[in-house]
């Protein structure tokens, strides 16, 4: 196929943002300081047409590049919520980038650079892929995270950031180095065929290390110890995108890797992902109990989930995938929301993000309270709440798959983690009042809003996300 | 007389990439003592790289090895800004004085 054939029919979203951010970088050049608002708005705009070229996009999956990257339903499934992911988050963020003096035009670019090394990391068919888009990743949300530069807190989460990520970095490669040695290929299809006849130990080795980096990405215990210190001291929208969007992309690329490049080794990484299953879940259960700081808490708890997603694919069967995605959907969801509560919570003009502020906030604020209520409520998985379907569909399918001390124990780290998620629930609806919020902006209202409604419509009709998913995950198989 | 093969490559590589995590890990002093130690873990994948590249007579270790070379230019320079910025907020860059997050 010719060059420009496929840049058109199989990397049409990745042209538009690779495009699109040199010419925001131009303008921002070119109006300095005051390039922030035009440039914010182009870069929605660039996500959103990205979005709608996914969404138009029919093609059969098709490998392009000489296998290095690969256009298929599940790569388009990812992609969508990715991006959905990164325009809510810029939508999210203006109003309190203004407040905060941070109204600098590099923050929508380096969203946008972060967003297209996450797509090309979903799309990775081959191991220099796979590293150039968690490099392009991870090196935009560095500097995002220390993005308040003038903020010691900032600056300290982004070199906390920066010195974990590297190291995993470091062995994501070390895995990779061990995985070309000894399958003698770095496509992901060629270490497949490899392995299906014998598995030399050389490619377990470099399996382990490869899911190791892989699990310190999604932050999945033992591998999440940076995690609560940068979702804490990273500015708030940056933590809202790091939680959303992020994630996104390396559970993605974790299902892809471990389905399409070791199906015969099944045995070997089921252990590693059970393993960093249960230590994730029951962490973020337990760890999130004592914590007073919202941000840290919604950190523990995103490991939580982080654990929940990947019960799905635990299973490593075709059920299991779909449960990821089903997962992923609604994880997207629920965090989008809690974050836009997160960015909502302003007195006086300072920003607060204790448990406490939100006290009394019933009587404050009811239609927030009743909001941020239903999205605890659909956290800790309650039916029925979008958030109940997601962890159901995981347990199914790790049931199905014969693994019943998992699916037990998820069932009961998830009945532990409603303690801290209804506790939220107490403080607003039965504490005395803290100062009343300020009038949050229109673009926070209408995330919490859509995102709470869209937890109650799933339960009424969940057709498309069920269908897309399902669809998503047999393109794997 | 000995020849050097894959074998010593690679353990050269090993030794070079535990040194690497140990001065991550170990390390109570300094932060760019840990800049250090993570270009020393990526020049051990590199070696690794193009001794596996050079036994399999396969020219793909070897562009990967300068793919990884590239970023890891690119990586060294975002560390050492995000450094500097902390460097102005504290005035120290001790490992023992990256504390203020905690809970």
């Amino acid at each position: 196929m010719p060059f420009f054939v496929q840049l058109a029919h199989h990397f049409l979203p990745e042209t538009i943002l690779a495009v699109g951010v040199m010419v925001l970088i131009l303008i921002g050049a070119w109006r300095g300081e005051r390039g922030f608002g035009l440039v914010d708005e182009m870069a929605v705009g660039i996500l959103a047409l990205a979005l709608v070229a996914i969404a138009l996009s029919s093609t059969p999956d098709t490998s392009v590049f000489d296998g290095a990257y690969i256009d298929d339903g599940f790569s388009r499934f990812m992609k969508a919520l990715t991006l959905i992911g990164a325009i809510a988050s810029i939508l999210m963020s203006v109003d309190w980038l203004q407040r905060s003096g941070l109204e600098k035009f590099e923050y929508p670019v380096l969203i946008i650079l972060s967003t297209l090394g996450m797509l090309l990391l979903i799309s990775a068919d081959n191991l220099i892929a796979l590293y150039l888009g968690l490099e392009l990743m991870s090196l935009a949300l560095y500097v995002m995270a220390a993005f308040a530069r003038d903020d010691g807190q900032s600056s300290e989460a982004g070199l906390k950031y920066f010195v974990l990520g590297a190291l995993s970095s470091g062995m994501m490669l070390y895995g990779a180095s061990l995985l070309y040695g000894f399958a003698g290929t770095v496509s992901f299809a060629g270490i497949a065929a490899v392995v299906s006849t014998s598995a030399p130990i050389g490619v377990i080795f470099g399996l382990v290390f490869v899911l190791a980096a892989l699990a310190f990405k999604m932050s999945a215990a033992p591998f999440h110890m940076w995690t609560p210190d940068v979702y804490q001291g990273a500015p708030t929208p940056v933590t809202a995108f790091f939680a959303s969007a992020a994630k996104m992309a390396a559970v993605a690329i974790t299902a892809r890797i471990v389905v399409t490049a070791f199906p015969g080794v099944k045995d070997q990484w089921r252990q590693i992902v059970v393993f960093i299953s249960i230590a994730s879940m029951l962490l973020g259960s337990f760890a999130a109990i004592g914590q007073e700081n919202i941000k840290r808490l919604m950190a523990y708890s995103s490991i939580g989930h982080m654990g929940f997603a990947l019960i799905g694919l635990a299973a490593g069967d075709e059920a299991g995938v779909r449960g990821v995605a089903i997962y992923l959907t609604i994880y997207l969801i629920m965090t989008l929301g809690t974050f836009a509560a997160i960015l909502a919570m302003r007195v006086q003009g300072r920003y607060v993000e204790n448990v406490s502020d939100l006290a009394g906030l019933s009587r404050t604020n009811g239609w927030m309270a009743f909001f941020l209520a239903m999205l605890m409520f659909s956290l800790a998985g309650i039916p029925p709440l979008a958030g109940f379907f997601a962890k159901y569909y995981v347990l199914l399918a790790a049931v199905d798959a014969g693994l019943f001390g998992l699916a037990v124990i998820g069932v009961l780290a998830s009945a532990v983690a409603a303690y801290y998620y209804l506790r939220v629930v107490k403080v607003m609806y039965f504490d005395e009042p803290a100062p009343a919020f300020d009038r949050a902006p229109m673009a926070v209202r209408a995330v919490l809003a859509v995102s709470t409604l869209a937890l109650l419509g799933f339960w009424v009709y969940p057709t498309p996300v069920m269908d897309a998913a399902a669809a998503a995950a047999k393109s794997l198989f | 007389m000995l020849t050097i093969g894959l074998t010593h490559y690679l353990v050269v590589a090993a030794i070079l990439f535990t040194l690497g995590v140990a001065g991550i890990i170990l390390n109570r002093k300094n932060i760019i003592v840990i800049l250090m130690s993570v270009e020393l873990i990526l020049l051990s994948v590199n070696l690794n790289f193009v001794a596996f590249s050079q036994s399999l007579g396969d020219l793909t270790g070897q562009v990967f090895a300068l793919f990884v070379l590239t970023v890891a230019a690119a990586e060294a320079a975002i560390g050492l800004a995000i450094l500097v910025a902390f460097y102005r907020n504290r005035g120290t860059i001790a490992v023992e004085d990256i504390n203020s997050l905690k809970g």
